[in-house]
């Protein structure tokens, strides 16, 4: 599996990168990049205060992109949680993207390797939607669904409600999470636009495992569920 | 080669009032590089006219700022240098691309009937060029890299050389990169050959553009990563919180529902925004603003040029009416009006008469409101007349999405000049009805709400029409296509697919409509017929196009977005293409001998443009046969004006008049709108096919050939 998933990872990069030519050229499709750090923010809980970065960046054109999303969580100087994935992105309708590609769980450990198929784009009434199925080891399944509004309060001022649901296919005692609904969080932050690429915001964030789970979690005497208040900085560029 | 022509080089200011620009000729190569030459103030003489400044009414003094305008080169022998120029018109410095150091460009002064030499000399370190915008001339002349001639590389020289056919006002811009977002565009006048069928004693060229200090590659590359990244007009609470109070919970949820769906936004009208623009009128701030100088009692020809990369303006001067004289350079029947829309790329001659002692603004407020570009027209030096605020921001509607208006609840729309508001069009009931009295203005639906109406429950065959007042109807089936009367049955009053906008039944001639071609009449096109099919092709399916209009209304007699209650609100009378007769009858008095359909089409979000959903890296060339005569019908499937711009031959926007068909380079096509016009294929060779907008024209962009 772990050969088969760098195969993929390089047919991919391959693949991206021959559908674009090296430079960008006089065009209507230039090639272009982007970096989008969602979150990088500092949790405050009675548990533990980890500091989260979640990112995605794109190198690529109207169409065709090669995308990465990152999920960085340390807690103490220890990274705790550390996810990479590495996507071809194809634009299949006005709103949507196709995303192929792999996962790698870096932490906790044992690291697992996940090949990963998704959908981006943006759901009717402003929804943003990132729904992905992880295919793992041995016939390993997960599943993650995260949708984003914002509600604009002003020109710079944006609150903005976040949700996020895991699922899995299998329990795996390793890493603490069972099949079906496992886990979830909502978040609100209110972040103010001091330039459209750069924003700090405070908010809350809500977690909760489910099932089996958070019976893991709870053996393991850790608590189920946990509100944190948040602060941090919104950025691209 | 620089002619000084006393009558033209300072022609905005009389030779009586020339010692306060005793500062011309004007040696840019002088200047200090760090200097805008438009950031010059007035020497003495200016202060002595302060101290003798007669104030009076709403007019207060200003400091009188030197504008001079860019230099006037008259004559047949041309010497244009682009290179890279200092300007600053923010307070930072930025590097414009210019020619001759002058932004904007020189004014070019040809005769109608000579032959012009230009020698355009490229010191960039890049390609460059320079296309005759309107102009009538050879394709290898035209100046578009990759069609006309291969650009001008960097040390070269090109020599444009070509017959003047024409006369008017028109423009020169580099059709190189985003070349001219950074300054490399300047006026064209050309004297007619003839006596001027416009009389006046001055003209002024009065050239609009936007500039920004972010180099324009990184504003496209920024439209591309995050394309409402200008629009800070966004909807927000406050504007929900107030729907719900003026038009309820439920037509608030129907709106927001429908946008939602869409996944659109209401105050996107224009992709770059004064967030980041700074509107020139003559390449001088809103804040210096421009000074254009005339003598008591003179009539003074307004030359208005839009040269903006994605500016569209909206024109007016306050206490001033405007005669229209000119559209795209083409003489028309003189229209008087209060405001006029001019798209990117546009040219509106008009005809004014200021009042001796009185300063007036001549205000240039960009479609969306977010700036404007503003001067003074006066007779005394130092004299200034009220900025007037801007319009209210405009928001876009149903029409601009070109949506098919039967279905919907119509209360609490703004539905424009469409009279069925509130009506239930599939219970319409007619049988009760004075039809003399209705007033049916079905003009402004589209075909499809037409079919919706249910008139099935009629019994229109034992309907009683001696009682009616039909020649109240004005019911004009000459102006309808065949295939439109086609879908008519008279004998038995099948009036399913019958329009009935604006009817004369008295004069209705249906003999005109047997065996007669399918095409509309020449000088009306599908602009008059509420009936016209549009289709939609494959090409324009896909992750590339997020809108397609169902039922676009014709465009002519729309304003446009932000200007339709004008008349209503203000009392400004706005032109619309609809008032434009060409004041030369017809050129090529034949009818089109076919149709081209071409859509206006993108995907906003990912802020790609295309036309038929081909971008044109992908289309192939459109052919015209030399000599042929063709109607084209642009359908736009966004919510954007696009001005659309065919290079080497005539777009005739069928206005309503065959005999008097104007002459246009550049049409505006409305939001969710179509129109039509009329080319006759007399210039052989590789043309551009482009909308004006400077982000959208790499994908919106066609080649024609003419074979």
């Amino acid at each position: 599996m772990k050969n088969l998933s760098k195969k993929l990872t390089l047919t991919l990069w391959a693949t991206a990168l021959s559908s674009m030519p090296v430079i960008a050229h006089e065009g209507d499709d230039p090639l272009l990049s982007r970096v989008m750090i969602d979150q990088f923010e500092w949790r405050d809980s009675d548990e533990a205060e980890p500091y989260v970065l979640e990112a995605q960046g794109w190198i690529g054109k109207d169409l065709h992109k090669l995308w990465i999303k990152t999920d960085v969580e340390r807690v103490d100087g220890e990274t705790e949680e550390a996810e990479i994935q590495a996507l071809y992105s194809r634009a299949i309708a006005p709103f949507w993207d196709v995303q192929v590609g792999v996962r790698q769980d870096l932490k906790p450990t044992p690291e697992r390797e996940w090949g990963v198929i998704g959908i981006q784009g943006l759901a009717p009434y402003f929804f943003e939607i990132d729904a992905a199925l992880f295919i793992g080891d041995s016939g390993d399944t997960a599943a993650r669904l995260s949708a984003e509004y914002e509600w604009m309060l002003t020109q710079k001022v944006v609150l903005s409600p976040e949700v996020s649901v895991n699922f899995y296919g299998q329990n795996d005692m390793h890493r603490l999470t069972g099949s079906g609904l496992s886990d979830g969080q909502a978040g609100l932050r209110l972040r103010y636009e001091i330039r459209r690429e750069f924003a700090p915001y405070i908010g809350v964030n809500w977690t909760k495992s489910f099932g089996n789970t958070a019976d893991f979690v709870r053996d393991h005497g850790e608590p189920t569920s946990d509100t944190q208040w948040v602060a941090g900085v919104r950025a691209w560029f | 080669m620089k002619i000084p022509d006393t009558r033209t080089a300072g022609i905005h200011i009389p030779t009586e009032l020339s010692s306060a620009t005793d500062r011309y000729p004007v040696v840019p190569d002088m200047l200090p590089p760090d200097q805008s030459r438009r950031r010059f103030v007035l020497g003495a003489s200016s202060l002595v006219a302060l101290g003798a400044l007669p104030l009076s009414g709403q007019l207060f003094a200003a400091t009188p700022l030197q504008n001079n305008d860019p230099q006037t080169l008259a004559g047949k022998q041309f010497d244009l240098s682009i290179g890279f120029q200092k300007v600053n018109f923010t307070g930072k410095q930025r590097i414009a691309t210019t020619v001759n150091q002058s932004l904007p460009a020189p004014i070019l002064r040809w005769k109608e009937g000579e032959r012009v030499t230009l020698r355009v000399t490229n010191t960039l370190d890049h390609d460059s060029s320079i296309h005759w915008h309107g102009i009538i001339l050879p394709s290898e002349m035209d100046g578009v890299p990759g069609m006309s001639f291969d650009g001008i590389k960097p040390g070269e020289t090109f020599i444009y050389e070509f017959d003047v056919q024409q006369s008017g006002t028109y423009w020169y811009h580099s059709h190189s990169g985003f070349q001219e977002q950074t300054g490399l565009m300047g006026a064209i006048v050309i004297e007619p050959k003839e006596p001027d069928p416009v009389t006046y004693d001055r003209d002024m060229v009065v050239l609009l553009s936007d500039w920004t200090d972010t180099a324009p590659e990184k504003v496209y590359g920024t439209l591309k990563k995050m394309s409402h990244y200008y629009n800070f007009r966004e909807r927000t609470v406050g504007d929900l919180v107030r729907d719900l109070k003026t038009k309820g919970f439920a037509a608030t949820w129907n709106e927001r529902a429908m946008w939602g769906q869409m996944r659109m936004s209401e105050t996107d009208i224009s992709d770059v925004t004064g967030y980041t623009y700074t509107y020139l009128m003559n390449g001088v701030t809103p804040d210096q603003g421009w000074l254009g100088l005339c003598k008591p009692g003179e009539k003074v020809r307004l030359r208005f040029i839009n040269g903006a990369a994605m500016s569209i303006f909206d024109v007016r001067i306050p206490g001033l009416k405007m005669t229209v004289v000119a559209a795209d350079g083409q003489n028309i029947q003189p229209v008087v009006v209060d405001e006029f829309r001019i798209g990117v790329a546009e040219t509106y001659d008009v005809i004014v008469e200021p009042a001796a002692d009185s300063a007036y603004t001549i205000f240039a407020q960009s479609n969306d409101r977010t700036g404007y570009a503003r001067g003074t027209l006066t007779t005394d030096i130092a004299l200034r007349a009220e900025i007037p605020a801007m319009d209210p921001a405009p928001r876009l509607g149903h029409r601009d999405m070109g949506m098919d208006m039967s279905g919907m609840d119509h209360s609490g729309h703004d539905m424009g000049g469409m009279a069925h508001s509130g009506h239930n069009m599939g219970a319409m009931d007619h049988s009760g009805h004075d039809m003399s009295a209705m007033k049916m203005d079905h003009s402004q639906h589209s075909k499809p709400a037409m079919e919706g109406m249910d008139h099935s429950g009629h019994d229109m065959g034992a309907m009683d029409h001696s009682g009616h007042d039909m020649s109240a109807m004005k019911m004009d089936h000459s102006q309808h296509s065949k295939p439109a009367m086609e879908g008519m049955d008279h004998s038995g009053h099948d009036m399913g697919a019958m329009d009935h906008s604006g009817h004369d039944m008295s004069k209705m001639d249906h003999s005109q409509h047997t065996g007669k071609s399918r095409l509309a009449k020449a000088g009306f096109g599908s602009n008059f017929d509420p009936l016209t099919k549009i289709s939609h092709v494959d090409t324009e399916f896909g992750p590339h196009v997020d809108m397609r209009s169902d039922a676009p209304q014709s465009g002519l007699a729309d304003p446009g977005i932000g200007l339709r209650d004008h008349q209503k609100l203000y009392g400004r009378r706005v032109l619309t293409y609809a008032d434009i007769r060409g004041l030369h009858p017809t050129y090529d008095k034949r009818e089109p001998s076919r149709e081209i359909e071409l859509h206006l089409t993108g995907n906003m979000r990912r802020y790609m443009w295309s036309i038929n959903g081909l971008n044109f890296a992908d289309a192939k060339p459109l052919e015209l046969s030399f000599g042929e005569r063709v109607r084209i019908i642009l359908v736009n499937d966004t919510m954007m004006t696009h001005p659309i711009h065919l290079h080497g031959m005539w777009s005739e926007l069928e206005t309503g008049d065959p005999h008097y068909i104007p002459r246009k380079h550049t049409i505006l096509v409305q939001p969710g709108s179509r129109i039509s016009y009329l080319v006759t294929a007399d210039a052989k060779g590789r043309w551009a096919y482009h909308c004006h907008l400077l982000y959208h024209m790499p994908g919106m962009m066609r080649e024609v050939r003419v074979v």
